[in-house]
């Protein structure tokens, strides 16, 4: 414990943490956010929505658990560097194939334990989420702080295109259970399901498995994707995905969807509900300090009912900037900002928070549902298609 | 949805004495509940039979009812007050059982009462364990293979279908009272029988055993529009096979992954769906196989439990509150989060720290217990500790109990190395109270963590964290302590005290260099949410990190030391007092501190005190606040012993201490101190010495003449105190005793064979003393106090006799310059008063009093300390109430196999109940009733006393014999009351083979029990309790309360049982001249 290498995280507003190094040895440059919940650090560190974004865990005891391949939410590691309270070593959990250090200094991610992280917290609380630097080569703490002020911010940055994927493929896997890993669907059962159509703006894998869970065939496109691109294959449903940084910054993106409103029923997590707001020539913006966490109440207006959401985002929808294009289908109710769209006479529906959870409560999974009774209705519905299946779904309520 | 405008009043039932598995935690959260309903304008009607809650206080509810917890007496309660609901949810297992009765019974359908909160189909579904086997398997998920049996031969036929070891499971009981794990036939066969002796319903659930899986709890909370959430996830250190009670608990969860944690979410949100909890919280209870993942339930309580009790606190999310507002039409979402006052409760909390909960255990106390944990709950208390990492909080969560432990000290030093291989591996296979100390004490010894694993079933990342306890101790202890070796350890949660036995320094020299180090801690707030939002709520904890969240303010302050754990002796009873103090004193205008460690208790709400610091109550931990703070005061005198252990260090340290000073207390404590004020005032006590080593102790006991009593100074609820015979009884106890009482000295005192004991209750302000109340015992002197009944006012003494104790006890607290309370005990010996004892502080029967009289002493009491006088207050004669309150006791026994139920003057009960009535006959007849001693009407009373207690035996018999009761006896007592003219049958001893006496019991014959322990043959008496106990008979064990228990039946038998509501007894009396809150300035 002792015998660890300092390493120091510095704030662009001269803040400075003194800690230990784990991971990988070096530095990295990134906003620094926080993230409240308390189990997945894992599906955290591998989601490719905190590209750009050094992540701090407010939860202090972290590396209990692992990592296992099973709960990796892409590829690879996507935090810029990664902040803890008290790292543990030593994994226990019976699907745990490495630990957590291991983990991090493979994918060449840098962490940092043993700061004060609530004090990082309340600072971020206070003033804002800002540019920081993590380093255990650098010890300089006003060389650091300089780094991490000179860096750029994530306003206007364009960070999809580095998460994206280079080409389209499908995907085939579904739900995950224990003991069994992830379901794949018979051959039989694909044949027969809709296809959709998944833009990969930074896609989380748990969107995938749960589309191909609600009955799905999913064929994923990079994000650059036009719209002729999307519709070429003739797809049921159109999905878009989570991502990085700004969604202002993505106008190749609004384009392909504007090409595609209308034709095709859409469904949107974070980023694709951000991009499906710009693309209807609605506004976002920077939050202070964003929603990072696995329990932030969200009000489905329709029904009232109040789920435990998984959130990951920085930048929200201005609600004003929409009206008469899109209704507010869902309310945060920490700090009411815009948590859900629906289309005002256009197939389409949107959440800013994560259905798929992962890490996080599984309360808004129907989601994934309504969007495949979407798509089911949408043929013969057409844009009345939404109502439609609205008002099934409020009488299956009543009943 | 907001509140319902159906209901005007709602009746809560609380949860009776403090039993294990039961205790104060249903205080807590039926205060809550009756302050949210409150604030919403019902009327409410609260039943307790427990006066040292806080829920009784008059002010809490409109109609408060101390009477005994009986369908009879709840269906009075109701035909009187006709409350629209019921709410059975917040009152723990007793209120949820008893709510179920009336239901059954037909007295709510009838009266026209809802039941809130859960309906009884959903009480049945959860409570009922078939029931809720067939439910969790209907909703996909799996339970532990079982059987039901209500006999022995259906418990044959589950045992050849699932094999041994079983767990044994009775139905409806609290606390998995009667649970037990049986690992072969025979010892299966018995642990069948008992449990279906603890069933109410005669049944118990027969399980294959999952010893050694990973125990989980979640604790749930749900609305009447079905938003679910979860308050916090508690992860059990101890595996399965110790029942959650006992377990050493951690919150939140620490070994599982997000993907595993959310099967487990979504598990209880099936369940709590799918039992039908309409509102409020439940805690629903996991195991996984720690090798494959799989994962089944256990059980689910449908109601606030201890674990609810203890996530509130953990997380700052008050869940007796939110329930009691959901039950009466809220939803979640409508409700503030007090704490962020932004955000709403519709939310999951998240927690940047750990908590640890340890449970605190009595095994101590009772001969002959074995110190084993197991499916059956045996632990007394509990503390919690907070710390940003799982060693900090589990480090400070040791020093929290109280036990003489600073960290984790070694069990078996001193022991050669083979010696003490083979201890450590006995005790971590086989649970007990000292298992983490074993643990560490394996990683000292080298044992590899597999093999720890191996032998407890505790999860390596536990082990881990314990075994980097012990290497960090061992760099201290090698040193140099230099400031960053000193901060590491701080950082870990070492306590002073532990650093300096490591280092082989003095805790003050530690002290020292972390002063020279800067090494301080600091506050963080209790949040519920990570810091995201800000907090509102000063509930705070301490670590070693650098930002401090709540620095204080310049308003008068008055800091209250709370009593930490529960345990036998000191309970709910000190709390009561701290409670109060901190609400007079903030009436009045100051800003009160509260400091405990206990979760269970009102005092730890945030919501008492304007800060709460849920921190030990060690000087090291103290001290840290009183130097943040500088409080104007300090009070130590209403926290029970705890606190006033650190009275005279804290002054010392020039911590202002309120009240009496510590000097005065230390006068009334310390024996040679004692005996000199005794002599000055020209009164009497009993003759006794102090004794330092055997010789002593032995001449003074031959000089004093026996039987003496014997027992080490300074001790709390008579611990290792006895009544010894002879001079053989003196020696043996010495040899214990000497353990238990490390090197301090011996009281031996003149015993007052058949003495009447007399408590006598003050409260001084420097001038003026008033007497709060005079309680006559039943038991006579030797029993320990808190384990007798009492009368109020006294029964037998005479006025004269009654003015001379409150004369003596005036004149002591005079001459200590008592401000604040005083408790004096008395024996009356052949007309003489004799002074057993003084104690210038807050006693166990403040509340019981303050009850009685209708005057809220301890407010007064803390008043005074802070300034007041008892004029400016208006209290200044003694109250003398017209209706008779009888104090009753309750004991744990059956908790403990093997173990005797005779009283003594060690305190062995763990609550009180209270009845209230005109006389004292009827007074005493409902306090047994509270205490669960069911009064026969009729029947055969089995009869056995000791030679010396023949000649009070007279009226005994007769008055039975008179009201038609048969009579039986064996040998010598038969003959006696065959003497008298009273028919009498005579029954063998069990030594005399069968049919004798245990087999009439065991039969059903027997409705009641006298027996009186007769030195001789107490094997064969002790048998005769221990049926008496598991077949529920009642039992008196001394001549005195088999003398009231005559009068109980006979009140009961000629009298009309009426309850009558605390408000009518004290009427104007309470509002007009007592009520602190009328008198401001």
């Amino acid at each position: 414990m002792s015998a660890r290498r300092e390493a120091i995280l510095a704030l662009a507003d001269g803040r400075i943490f003194r800690g230990r190094a784990f991971g990988a040895t070096g530095e990295a440059v990134g906003e620094a956010v926080f993230n409240t919940a308390m189990t997945g650090y894992q599906e955290v560190l591998t989601d490719p929505s905190y590209k750009g974004q050094i992540v701090c865990m407010t939860y202090p005891e972290i590396g209990n658990v692992g990592i296992n391949a099973e709960d990796a939410e892409s590829a690879g590691v996507h935090v810029e560097g990664f902040v803890v309270k008290e790292y543990r070593a030593r994994p226990s959990n019976w699907r745990s194939e490495m630990a957590l250090g291991e983990y991090l200094e493979r994918a060449g991610v840098v962490g940092i334990e043993g700061i004060e992280t609530r004090a990082l917290v309340r600072h971020i609380r206070a003033h804002g989420a800002q540019q920081a630097v993590i380093s255990s080569v650098t010890l300089d703490p006003g060389v650091l702080a300089a780094r991490a002020k000179a860096s750029p911010g994530l306003v206007g940055r364009d960070l999809v295109k580095e998460v994206t994927c280079a080409e389209s493929y499908d995907w085939e896997l579904g739900d995950w259970e224990l003991g069994a890993g992830y379901r794949r669907p018979s051959k039989e059962e694909l044949r027969d399901a809709p296809l959709v159509v998944a833009l990969d703006y930074g896609i989380k894998r748990n969107i995938l498995h749960r589309l191909v869970a609600s009955g799905f065939r999913v064929r994923v496109m990079p994000a650059a994707a036009s719209a002729a691109e999307i519709l070429a294959p003739n797809p049921d449903g159109v999905f878009l995905s989570n991502g990085p940084a700004d969604p202002a910054a993505l106008p190749y993106a609004h384009k392909a969807v504007r090409g595609v409103l209308g034709r095709k029923p859409i469904f949107g997590i974070c980023l694709g509900h951000q991009i499906l707001g710009l693309a209807l020539g609605g506004r976002t913006y920077k939050l202070g300090f964003g929603h990072h966490g696995a329990n932030h109440p969200v009000m489905d207006l329709r029904t009232r009912r109040v789920e435990i959401t998984s959130q990951n985002h920085g930048f929200a929808v201005d609600a004003g900037s929409l009206e008469g294009r899109a209704e507010l289908s869902h309310l945060n109710l920490n700090d009411k900002t815009v948590e859900g769209l629906r289309g005002a006479g256009v197939p389409f529906f949107s959440v800013q928070y994560h259905p798929e959870a992962s890490p996080g409560p599984h309360d808004a999974g129907y989601l994934f549902a309504r969007f495949r009774r979407l798509v089911e209705a949408f043929p013969r519905w057409g844009a009345e298609a939404l109502d439609r299946i609205a008002a099934e779904e409020g009488g299956a309520a009543a009943r | 949805m907001p509140l319902r405008k159906d209901l005007k009043s709602v009746l809560l039932i609380g949860s009776g004495p403090i039993v294990i598995g039961q205790a104060c935690e249903f205080d807590y959260s039926g205060t809550q509940a009756l302050k949210a309903l409150r604030e919403e304008g019902l009327r409410l009607i609260l039943v307790n039979s427990n006066p040292a809650t806080i829920m009784t206080d008059p002010e809490l509810a409109d109609r408060t009812y101390i009477e005994p917890m009986t369908v009879q007496a709840l269906e009075q309660i109701i035909e009187r007050e006709r409350p629209d609901a019921l709410l059975p949810t917040v009152g723990g297992q007793t209120a949820l059982n008893l709510a179920i009765e009336l239901a059954e019974s037909g007295v709510l359908e009838r009266f026209g009462v809802e039941l809130i909160g859960a309906k009884l189909g959903a009480i049945k579904k959860a409570e009922d364990r078939e029931l809720f086997k067939q439910a969790m398997i209907g909703i996909g998920l799996e339970v532990p293979a079982s059987g039901l049996a209500r006999s022995q031969e259906q418990a044959e036929g589950i045992r050849r279908r699932l094999g041994l070891p079983l767990i044994i499971r009775p139905s409806r009981t609290l606390g998995g009272s009667g649970g037990s794990i049986a690992r072969d036939p025979a010892e299966y066969h018995a642990k069948v029988e008992w449990g279906l002796g603890m069933s109410p319903n005669h049944e118990v659930l027969i399980e294959q055993s999952i010893e050694g899986w990973k125990e989980f709890e979640l604790e749930v909370m749900r609305d009447m529009a079905d938003n679910v959430v979860i308050i916090c996830s508690i992860e059990n250190f101890d595996p399965m096979g110790v029942h959650t009670g006992d377990s050493i608990t951690v919150a939140p969860a620490q070994t599982l992954t997000d993907k595993e944690y959310q099967l487990m979410r979504d598990a209880a949100l099936r369940i709590i769906r799918e039992i039908g909890v309409d509102t409020g919280g439940s805690n629903i209870q996991f195991a996984i196989d720690s090798r494959t993942g799989r994962m089944v339930v256990i059980e689910m309580n449908p109601r606030v439990s201890r674990s609810s009790a203890l996530a509130s606190k953990a997380t700052g999310f008050p869940i007796a509150k939110i329930a009691a507002r959901l039950a009466v039409g809220y939803r979640l979402d409508e409700i503030p989060n007090d704490i962020t006052r932004m955000t709403p409760a519709c939310f999951e909390p998240t927690i940047d720290y750990v908590v640890t909960k340890i449970p605190r255990f009595a095994f101590e106390k009772f001969r002959g217990a074995a110190d084993e944990l197991g499916p059956q709950m045996k632990s007394v208390g509990e503390v919690m500790a907070i710390g940003r990492t799982f060693k900090e909080s589990l480090q400070k969560a040791l020093r929290s109990l109280e036990i003489g432990s600073w960290g984790l000290e070694s069990r078996v030093a001193g022991l050669r190395e083979a010696a003490a291989l083979a201890t450590v591996r006995a005790h971590l296979s086989l649970p007990n109270s000292h298992r983490l100390y074993y643990l560490g004490d394996a990683v000292r010894l080298g044992l590899a963590r597999e093999e720890i694993h191996r032998l407890t079933g505790i999860d390596p990342w536990f082990i881990d964290a314990v075994a980097e306890i012990v290497e960090a101790e061992g760099r201290i202890k090698n040193g140099p302590l230099d400031a960053a070796l000193l901060r590491e350890a701080k950082e870990s949660g070492f306590s002073d005290r532990r650093i300096a036995q490591l280092a082989g320094l003095d805790e003050a020299a530690v002290a020292l260099k972390r002063r020279e180090a800067a090494l301080a801690p600091v506050f963080k707030a209790v949040d519920t949410c990570g810091a995201e939002f800000e907090a509102f709520t000063p509930y705070l904890y301490s670590t070693y990190e650098g930002e401090d969240e709540a620095p204080p303010d310049a308003r008068p302050k008055i800091m209250i030391l709370g009593g930490g754990p529960n345990r036998i002796g000191q309970g709910i009873e000190f709390d009561y007092c701290c409670v109060h103090a901190s609400l007079a004193l903030k009436q009045a205008g100051f800003e009160t501190i509260m400091v405990n460690c206990n979760p269970e208790t009102v005092s730890t709400d945030y919501d008492i005190s304007d800060r709460l610091y849920f921190e030990p109550l060690t000087f090291e931990d103290v001290m840290a606040i009183a130097e943040r703070e500088r409080p104007a005061g300090v009070i130590v005198q209403f926290g029970g012993q705890t606190p006033l252990k650190l009275a005279l260090p804290l002054e010392r340290a020039g911590v202002p201490i309120l009240g009496t000073a510590p000097d005065a207390i230390d006068r009334a404590e310390d024996r040679e101190r004692f005996n000199l004020l005794v002599e000055k005032l020209g009164l009497r006590q009993p003759r006794g010495v102090l004794a330092r080593g055997l010789a002593q102790a032995v001449r003074g006991a031959a000089e004093i003449g026996y039987p003496v009593l014997i027992r080490p100074s300074y001790v709390l609820g008579g611990r290792a105190m006895e009544v010894v015979a002879d001079e053989a009884g003196l020696r043996r106890y010495l040899e214990q005793a000497l353990l238990a009482s490390e090197d301090r000295p011996l009281l031996v005192d003149r015993y007052l064979q058949g003495a009447i004991e007399v408590d006598v209750d003050a409260i001084g302000d420097g001038e003026t003393v008033v007497i709060g109340g005079v309680m006559e015992h039943v038991e006579h002197a030797g029993i320990h106090s808190g384990d007798s009944a009492c009368a109020l006012p006294p029964r037998t003494l005479s006025p004269a006799l009654q003015e001379e104790l409150m004369r003596q006890t005036r004149m002591l607290a005079r001459e200590l310059g008592v401000i604040g309370l005083i408790n004096v005990q008395y024996a009356i010996f052949e007309g003489e008063v004799y002074i057993l004892e003084v104690n210038p502080r807050a006693s166990r029967t403040i509340p019981f009093v303050s009850k009685a009289i209708g005057v809220p002493l301890a407010k007064l009491a803390a008043l005074v300390m802070a300034g007041k006088n008892l004029s400016a207050l208006g209290f200044t004669a003694e109250r003398v109430p017209r209706h008779v309150s009888v104090k009753e006791s309750v004991f744990p026994f059956v908790r403990f196999p093997g173990v005797d139920t005779i009283l003594g003057p060690e305190m062995k009960s763990t609550g009180e109940v209270m009845g209230i009535d005109r006389s004292f006959a009827m007074a005493f007849a409902k306090a047994e009733l509270a205490a669960a001693t069911d009064l026969p009407a009729k029947g055969c009373v089995f009869i056995s006393v000791r030679d010396e207690d023949k000649a009070t035996l007279a009226p005994i018999a007769q008055g039975l014999s008179a009201m038609g009761f048969e009579l039986a006896a064996t040998g010598g007592t038969a003959r006696y009351i065959h003497n008298l003219r009273i028919p009498c049958a005579t029954v063998n001893k069990v030594t005399q083979g069968s049919p004798h006496v245990v087999d009439l019991m065991r039969e059903g014959r027997i409705a009641m029990v006298i027996n009186t322990p007769d030195a001789s043959g107490t094997a064969d008496s002790f048998s005769i309790r221990r049926t008496a106990l598991e077949m529920r008979l009642p039992f008196c064990t001394t001549m005195a309360g088999a003398q009231a228990a005559v009068e109980g039946i006979a009140a009961l038998r000629e009298g009309r049982f009426e309850v009558r509501a605390l408000q009518d007894y004290h009427q104007d009396h309470y509002r007009d001249n007592c009520a602190p809150e009328n008198r401001r300035g």
